[in-house]
């Protein structure tokens, strides 16, 4: 039973993964570099969420639509005013200077909230019992989110124009521009999108857990391991990907001291690396 | 193209190749590794640099123009490698290669089936998956959506089994049938020839022979240096 319960746990955990994940992977696709500050735009997505939810009062699912317009406005604004001017150098600086991003949307976040921890809401959720099972109203919400928003990614990328010229894009930039795509609209488009799963991940992790000012620089390890393990630059993969980082976190519970659970998803990373570094279902050089 | 230098970076690769296509000719260019007979092509649709010399597109100097501008004056070009989406289906892949069109995408891809019936089995099948020769149809196919005046193949049968090899200059045919000029790069020099309507040997990066490809391929110099005796 306790298997069952802690698969539970993991596939919720995974959802968040999942989310995150998805962002890192598109951001690569499109624009080749490892954005390190994608767990910040999670935590910024978080908070703005607390600050409609506590102080404007908003519903819950009002506050949510409000998290993510403002963490879409975010991506964006970060994009033009850092990224942009480093479009055509060589990833690395990209990565570094998401480095840089990272670190200021994290201080902001403290300035603004102070560094400790925060819940959405002191009421406490009792849990539901299915076939033994304990599940908290929130969890449900996060795995049925997390599978319709799953489901409106792949028709966009599957049934649009915009959606299959990003995919275009992420197989072989060359090609897409000799084909007359827009790269400059694809790339708004990958921040759109990132910023937005982002922003309910870091929603989910909040009502998962509690926010904190690193919340989302602490799931990052997960997220890239997720986005790896489903061969990096695929969505599709890094959906997969964050379940499975997400249910040997939890599992790892019936082994290990629940304070090493932090290394699962590092331990995945190196194992992954040395067996299949192209990920599971076979990297973007495909 | 009259008397162009040019190449990548600093170093000139071509150092004055002078060539011409009319609408509706089939023309190969031939020659040695490192002839420049690449860098001519990329230089028609603006991948490599001109440094000197013309290229006229019906009497337009389109020299260094970017290749996005010469896809719209209806010049296409076919990548020696890399020339598909991977993971995209072949549906797909024909989608993109209409991207910029308004309307007519769903027509012209039945065009494209219609001459690539190969194809129409493995519509939904991702683009990667399949074999060499395939895969030229497919890049070929993503060139074609946009109705090129002219049609750049880059050794479109470079690692090709001989049965695809023959299949692909068919196809090359069939396209130049439909009204398309073509210009294609050729490591299989004979069999090029043997379909096109005139060919240009190229050697350190000038014009060494022209001809029919039937006068090239009967040129007994042309036959011992270029052809493998």
């Amino acid at each position: 039973m306790d298997i069952l319960q802690l698969l539970l746990y993991g596939v919720v955990l995974g959802s968040i993964v999942a989310l995150g994940a998805v962002g890192v992977t598109l951001t690569f696709g499109i624009l080749g570099f490892a954005n390190f500050a994608h767990g910040d735009l999670m935590a910024f997505g978080a908070y703005v969420a607390l600050v409609a939810y506590t102080w404007l009062a908003l519903p819950l699912w009002l506050a949510l639509p409000a998290a993510v317009a403002a963490t879409v406005a975010l991506a964006l604004l970060v994009d033009a005013l850092v990224f942009r001017r480093f479009r055509t150098r060589r990833p690395i600086v990209l990565l570094i200077s998401s480095f840089g991003v990272a670190l200021i949307l994290r201080s902001l976040i403290q300035i603004g909230f102070g560094p400790g921890t925060v819940l959405y809401s002191t009421r406490i959720q009792i849990a539901e019992r299915f076939w033994g099972l304990r599940v908290k109203p929130d969890q449900i919400v996060i795995v049925a989110l997390t599978l319709v928003l799953v489901v409106l990614l792949h028709l966009f990328l599957s049934r649009t124009r915009t959606g299959k010229a990003m995919r275009a894009m992420a197989d072989n930039p060359t090609l897409a521009r000799l084909s007359g795509i827009d790269t400059e609209n694809v790339i708004r488009w990958t921040w759109a999108i990132g910023g937005a799963l982002a922003a309910v991940a870091g929603v989910c992790l909040g009502l998962n857990s509690r926010l904190s000012p690193e919340m989302g620089w602490f799931l990052l390890l997960a997220v890239f391991a997720a986005a790896i393990l489903g061969g990096i630059g695929r969505p599709y993969g890094a959906i997969l990907g964050g379940y499975v980082v997400g249910i040997c976190v939890e599992m790892s519970n019936l082994v290990l001291p629940a304070e090493y659970s932090p290394v699962v998803p590092f331990a995945l990373l190196v194992v992954m690396l040395i067996v299949r570094p192209t990920g599971l279902f076979a990297g973007r050089s495909g | 193209m009259e008397d162009v230098h040019g190449g990548y970076g600093e170093a000139d690769v071509l150092h004055g190749v002078s060539m011409r296509v009319e609408a509706h000719e089939v023309v190969a260019i031939v020659g040695s590794n490192g002839a420049g007979k690449s860098t001519a092509m990329k230089a028609v649709f603006g991948l490599a640099r001109v440094s000197r010399g013309r290229i006229l597109l019906d009497g337009a100097d389109i020299a260094n123009r970017q290749p996005d501008r010469i896809v719209r004056e209806g010049v296409c070009f076919v990548p020696q490698t890399e020339n598909v989406f991977p993971t995209l289906s072949v549906d797909e892949n024909l989608d993109i290669g209409g991207f910029t069109l308004k309307e007519g995408v769903r027509e012209r891809k039945d065009g494209v089936y219609a001459l690539f019936p190969d194809l129409v089995a493995k519509r939904r099948q991702a683009a990667g998956q399949l074999s060499g020769g395939q895969r030229q149809m497919v890049a070929m196919g993503r060139a074609l959506m946009l109705r090129p005046r002219l049609l750049l193949l880059d050794e479109p049968t470079a690692g090709l089994s001989p049965l695809y090899m023959d299949q692909i200059f068919k196809i090359v045919r069939d396209v130049n049938a439909t009204g398309v000029a073509v210009l294609m790069v050729e490591q299989n020099a004979r069999q090029a020839l043997a379909i096109a309507d005139r060919g240009y040997v190229l050697a350190t990066g000038r014009n060494r022979h022209e001809g029919t490809g039937a006068e090239l391929i009967a040129d007994p110099a042309v036959a011992e240096s270029f052809l493998g005796g």
